[in-house]
């Protein structure tokens, strides 16, 4: 190790004020603050002295995420070998012929067979993602002088997460740049925007090209194989349309078409206990969005409907099915865009669970409802956290005046 | 009273006259830097909002409309293309008079709303809201309660975006974007997540 430490050392003269690759500062820094701790400590005042730096905390969220990364390539794959044995059809193209030479054997029980499968069409969606938003993050980092930040790390793996397998691989990059650029390096960077980036990319290309993230030819990765999500089955059938798709083990598990990640309630179920044990994510943003949610949706199974099927589905349905998990582990929980004070997280995590509930049953245009809730709620914290503030400072007026 | 109710939720969110027709952009982008006065020029929309669609109705529907002039007995007069400039001047005198009132009874309130009462003459929200009124043809009941409702959304979008561009006070944003810049995109950004209401039908 002492070899690498010389190295960069040898190195750092270069990247300093003065030296050839002054410009590229940013990136000698990101390199070695990644490999070793750094041994700068904040100039200015306040000091905060803990073990949970920004690297730390970006790490961690990763790390809760790797379940619901082996369940997006496990399910990915599982429901294109699936369709296939079903309905005919191969692999096609350099999928294909990589996929025969590792000795892919295309049959829907074999975790090996589906994993790969998956993984062809995952992996190239996550590195189209990180490679052009991490160019977008390092331009902005060497033109606006400021350094390479971990932030990058989540975004670029919330958002592969997110699409759905058969989203072509320039609107991924489109869809990240407009995250990145659009929806956090124009505020400054990580911790200095008010929307999800990863939600901000994926609602751009949600609105923009419709045809390939919505509707039900997109969720299955074979062509011409038509697999509605279970909440698009619900928008037309009711209850009974989703019984008879899929059980609710099944799409607790996560083995249900929909976005790579966001089927498997078990996986995001980790994530939450993982990100709420060391604190990164707000348990009272998880538990008040669970509870908006079953309290509205077991509220429309109470008043009933006899013209929108949507109303007969019940909270446990609705906890497991779409993004509703992932979004509320991993996205309504972000600690830039999300409410800050304890009881304006209350007040956030209720008005996500209630929009999301509220989109999926009211809204026919759209089946889901977590990714626009989310943005929804993003918006309002800052005047939540706010309102919170004041009412604080008004009662302890009073104290001080009574 | 539900289709009240739906028309009244219709108004609020679906079409948010702020972040569904850009409504109001000149007072809703230079108003918006401060919570607090957000939330009295918000409310002085809604106030203005509320009693000058209703009023607007009843010259559109007694004086303006094809055959509204009956009463006098010109039952043939089309009076509706000078609705427009009714329509201002309304506005205009209701919210002088609404002025002189907060004046002489909320000197407090008149202080702290201060330059924007006059300015919401100008407000394209205001007029537009009666326009959409004669547009859709709304009787005297749906007119209070879509200027409430109009006025209540704009408010609310106002008010958010306020809260945002405080936030933004620890932003480091580029300096071409700084100020305006980067309040359009914020309302761009805005108006994406207000989409989540567009397609529901009441």
């Amino acid at each position: 190790m002492k070899v690498l430490r010389d190295f960069l050392d040898k190195l750092h003269p270069h990247f300093t004020e003065g030296g050839r690759f002054e410009r590229l500062y940013p990136l000698y820094e990101a390199a070695d603050s990644f490999i070793y701790t750094p041994g700068e400590a904040t100039d200015g005042a306040p000091h905060v002295r803990d073990a949970m730096d920004l690297k730390r905390v970006m790490i961690t969220v990763v790390f809760a995420l790797i379940p619901c990364f082996f369940m997006a390539m496990w399910n990915t794959g599982y429901q294109a070998n699936s369709a296939m044995q079903f309905a005919g059809g191969s692999v096609e193209g350099w999928r294909g012929a990589l996929l025969g030479l590792l000795g892919y054997g295309g049959n829907p029980n074999s975790l090996f067979d589906n994993l790969l499968l998956g993984a062809a069409w995952f992996v190239p969606i996550y590195l189209v993602t990180n490679i052009v938003g991490g160019l977008w993050e390092v331009l902005f980092c060497i033109v606006r002088r400021h350094e390479l930040n971990e932030g990058f790390l989540v975004t670029g793996s919330l958002f592969p997460l997110i699409c759905p397998p058969t989203l072509p691989l320039w609107q991924v990059a489109l869809g990240i740049s407009f995250g990145v650029v659009i929806g956090k390096e124009i505020f400054g960077g990580t911790g200095k925007n008010f929307l999800n980036p990863a939600l901000t990319g994926r609602a751009f290309l949600f609105f923009a090209y419709p045809a390939q993230i919505s509707g039900n030819m997109v969720w299955t990765a074979v062509d011409g194989v038509s697999g509605a999500t279970a909440l698009a089955e619900a928008a037309e059938g009711g209850l009974q349309a989703v019984m008879a798709v899929t059980s609710w083990f099944d799409a607790f598990v996560g083995a249900i078409p929909g976005s790579m990640g966001e089927t498997s309630t078990l996986a995001c179920l980790f994530g939450a206990v993982v990100l709420v044990l060391s604190g990164i994510g707000s348990w009272r943003i998880m538990l008040s969005g669970l509870i908006g949610a079953v309290g509205l949706s077991a509220f429309f199974v109470l008043i009933g409907s006899s013209t929108n099927p949507m109303f007969e589905l019940g909270p446990l349905w609705h906890l497991v099915l779409g993004g509703f998990a992932f979004g509320l582990v991993f996205m309504a929980t972000d600690p830039v865009s999300g409410a800050m004070t304890e009881e304006g997280q209350w007040l956030y995590g209720f008005l996500i669970g209630t929009m999301c509930i509220l989109i999926r049953v009211i809204n026919p245009a759209f089946p889901e409802g977590m990714m626009l809730a989310i943005l929804f709620g993003n918006v309002f914290a800052p005047v939540i956290d706010q309102m919170v503030l004041k009412f604080h400072i008004k009662r302890r007026l009073q104290h001080v005046q009574g | 009273m539900e289709h009240y109710l739906s028309l009244l939720i219709r108004s609020i969110f679906i079409e948010n006259m702020a972040l569904a027709f850009f409504l109001g952009m000149c007072t809703f982008l230079a108003v918006s830097k401060k919570v607090d006065t957000a939330i009295g020029l918000g409310i002085a929309v809604v106030v203005v909002q509320t009693i000058t669609v209703p009023a607007n109705n009843l010259i559109y529907q007694f004086l303006l409309k094809e055959g509204a002039l009956e009463w006098l007995g010109m039952a043939e007069t089309n009076l509706t293309f000078i609705g427009l400039i009714c329509y201002i001047g309304v506005i205009a005198a209701i919210v002088q008079i609404l002025e002189m009132v907060l004046d002489r009874f909320f000197p407090s309130l008149y202080n702290s709303l201060g330059i924007f009462l006059p300015l919401i003459t100008v407000n394209c929200a205001i007029l537009g809201g009666s326009l959409f009124m004669v547009e859709r043809d709304y009787n005297f009941a749906e007119s209070v309660v879509f200027g409430f409702g109009s006025g209540t959304g704009w408010a609310l979008a106002l008010v958010a975006l306020a809260g945002i561009r405080e936030k933004m006070k620890y932003a480091d944003v580029p300096p071409g974007l700084r100020g305006l810049g980067i309040t359009f995109m914020i309302t761009g950004l805005m108006a994406m997540a207000f989409m989540a209401f567009s397609g529901i039908q009441l």
